[in-house]
């Protein structure tokens, strides 16, 4: 089933969300209010605007913003003219007061995650975010972690808890083709009229395109992209690589695909720190299935005590850390510090 | 209840709930003590009561009992969310609220990282302070989930009117590992340029051993991390933090729900040995 009369599926760029992640949450008014402008120009549905990690991410832990997000938000409300501006909230660290202030700004599209199996902690926001006369939209974070089955049954609780279309997010990058298709597939049995189901992927195993045509082909009506790849990790699915192929597959997406790579290439590109690549640290978070804004906190790390980046990433995955533990990361370059130096000293004896 | 039934300076006599088919009451009355799943009307109208008594409903079942627990004399330990009566976290302001009819143990999260703010600001101004707390998603039972704004206001609120920082956020993360991970905490604190570093790890690691006194699971995982200011954010301490639960009911990993009844068992001693010392020869009670 399409996603409306006029669209076949519905893509909303998170360069100004996921790709806060890379920026290192420094978006400015003037970054922000370009990047709105070039997306809404090209035809981008909707248009995520908030700190990497959601709703109150800026913080000692992910990150402080350089500008804050309300005023981002507000920003991008008053330069888009078509595109719809989305927010993503994480419960437990982002609140309802945050919802709220959200939709005071014009916000008209709360996307509320939470881990994989943890859906029922997001039932109190659905709720306000639907009272509030908000989209809705859930997301099903480290979607690889978990069976079918069970990222079924967790959406069926976001559903019935407000949620309008559950999203498979793959925040590790670590699904392959079919095992996007077997997620999405699940979900549309088990909530197919009740809502809709999306897809979020990375671009950690240069999968992010290929993904999202599964994810499609499955009956998802619901994409995410990101201009120029801007992103965690080895960033997100090209929102303008996503948009031609569509058009060549015949998918109805409403974007002005030659547009669009003037977008990525002349307004998003010269916002960007540096291009989102596939490195070998991006590589394992894909393999080792880790969270994909790990990446730039393992980076600092490993600079900060001298030790590899790809060793934290390793015991990232084999903690079976989750999104937000970046605490973590601190911790385990000290322990790996520490370990260096007793082998260092055990050689010298 | 085990803890209670540990403790020297409370006699732990009644458990009440209000399932009869209770496994818990059940469990007590194994242990000796008189339990009854007729609530707190029932407790209320034994011929003997107590001084002190640990509530560990919900917010607002709390809220209904706590007037009455007032009228009758007898001093709350609040475990719910309701906090009818002022916060209290053991090494940072016990002592300030030991007369208070009804107290409030803040929340697992709190327990476990208002006390290394508290070591920190007391040694040095803390503009701003935040704290990450990781239980494991066994270990997090249907209020937590259902109100999970809860905990991030309400610690929040503690970090900064408790642990004495300016500003306070507090982060909870579920994780759903197997086996289930231990409950880990992580205390940001903003600090001065030039403050001491020697002196606050001092106090972090003097507090952190005041907290293990009565909750024996609690420890420092790593040495505290200081780094200098960087464009993006101040100078700052970084605390790490376990919680091993002592396995008398819960399991092991559940250290945020043993922080809590460590702690409230903590403050009832100290209320009971006020209250001893108020009126020396009264015979101390308490009932869970």
């Amino acid at each position: 089933m399409p996603y409306s009369d006029n669209l076949d599926i519905r893509i909303t760029d998170t360069s100004l969300r996921d790709g806060s992640h890379a920026k290192g949450h420094q978006f400015d008014e003037e970054m922000a209010r370009s990047v709105i402008a070039g997306l809404d120009s090209a035809g981008v549905p909707v248009i995520e605007v908030t700190h990497g990690d959601g709703l109150g991410g800026s913080s000692f832990n992910y990150g402080f913003s350089k500008v804050s997000e309300r005023t981002l938000m507000k920003v991008a409300v008053e330069t888009a003219n078509r595109a719809k501006i989305a927010a993503l909230m994480l419960p437990g660290l982002g609140t309802m007061d945050d919802i709220a202030a959200a939709a005071d700004i014009g916000v008209s599209v709360i996307r509320i995650a939470t881990h994989a199996t943890e859906a029922d902690i997001s039932v109190q926001h659905f709720g306000l975010a639907r009272d509030l006369g908000l989209e809705t939209v859930g997301f099903l974070m480290m979607a690889h972690s978990v069976r079918p089955a069970m990222l079924a049954e967790q959406g069926r609780i976001m559903v019935d808890a407000g949620c309008q279309c559950v999203y498979v997010v793959d925040s590790a990058a670590a699904l392959v083709l079919e095992q996007v298709g077997d997620r999405v597939s699940a979900l549309v049995a088990e909530i197919g009229s009740a809502a809709g189901v999306g897809f979020h992927g990375h671009e950690n195993l240069a999968l992010g395109v290929a993904n999202s045509v599964c994810a499609i082909r499955a009956g998802a009506t619901q994409l995410d992209g990101s201009a120029r790849r801007l992103g965690a990790g080895a960033g997100n699915t090209p929102t303008e690589a996503l948009a031609a192929v569509c058009e060549k597959l015949g998918i109805r997406t409403g974007i002005d695909v030659l547009r669009m790579f003037d977008v990525a290439e002349e307004i998003v590109r010269p916002v960007m720190d540096a291009e989102c690549t596939l490195d070998r640290l991006s590589l394992i978070m894909g393999y080792a299935g880790v969270y994909s804004s790990f990446l730039r906190h393992a980076y600092r790390a490993a600079d900060r005590y001298g030790v590899s980046g790809a060793e934290i990433l390793l015991r990232c995955g084999e903690r079976k850390l989750v999104g937000g533990q970046e605490d973590q990361i601190i911790e385990i370059a000290v322990d790996l510090a520490e370990a260096k130096a007793a082998g260092v000293t055990a050689a010298i004896r | 209840m085990f803890k209670l039934l540990r403790s020297d300076a409370l006699e732990l006599r009644w458990m009440i709930g209000v399932d009869p088919a209770s496994e818990g009451l059940a469990l007590a009355r194994s242990k000796g003590l008189e339990a009854s799943h007729e609530g707190v009307d029932w407790l209320l109208t034994q011929p003997e009561l107590p001084d002190v008594v640990f509530e560990a409903t919900s917010a607002h079942v709390h809220v209904k009992n706590a007037p009455r627990y007032r009228e009758a004399g007898i001093r709350a330990v609040d475990l719910t969310p309701a906090a009818v009566g002022p916060y209290v976290i053991p090494p940072a302001n016990l002592t300030e609220h030991i007369n208070e009819m009804n107290v409030n143990m803040v929340t697992c999260g709190g327990q476990a990282t208002i006390p290394m703010v508290y070591a920190v600001s007391r040694v040095v101004p803390v503009p701003y302070a935040e704290i990450v707390a990781t239980v494991s998603s066994r270990s997090a039972g249907p209020g937590t989930r259902h109100n999970i704004d809860e905990f991030t206001r309400t610690t929040a609120a503690g970090v900064v009117n408790l642990g004495r920082a300016g500003r306070g956020k507090a982060i909870i993360i579920l994780n759903p590992a197997e086996p289930p991970m231990m409950m880990v905490n992580t205390i940001y604190c903003a600090i001065p340029e030039d403050a001491d570093e020697g002196a606050i790890a001092g106090s972090i690691e003097q507090v952190a051993k005041e907290v293990a006194s009565y909750v024996p699971g609690y420890r420092l995982r790593q040495r505290p991390q200081f780094d200098s200011a960087r464009e993006d954010r101040p100078p700052r301490v970084t605390v790490f933090v376990e919680v091993e639960g002592a396995g008398d009911y819960l399991p092991p990993y559940a250290g945020n729900l043993d922080i809590m009844t460590a702690a409230a068992t903590k403050v009832g001693e100290e209320i009971a040995c006020s209250l001893v010392a108020a009126a020396s020869g009264t015979d101390t009670r308490g009932a869970a």
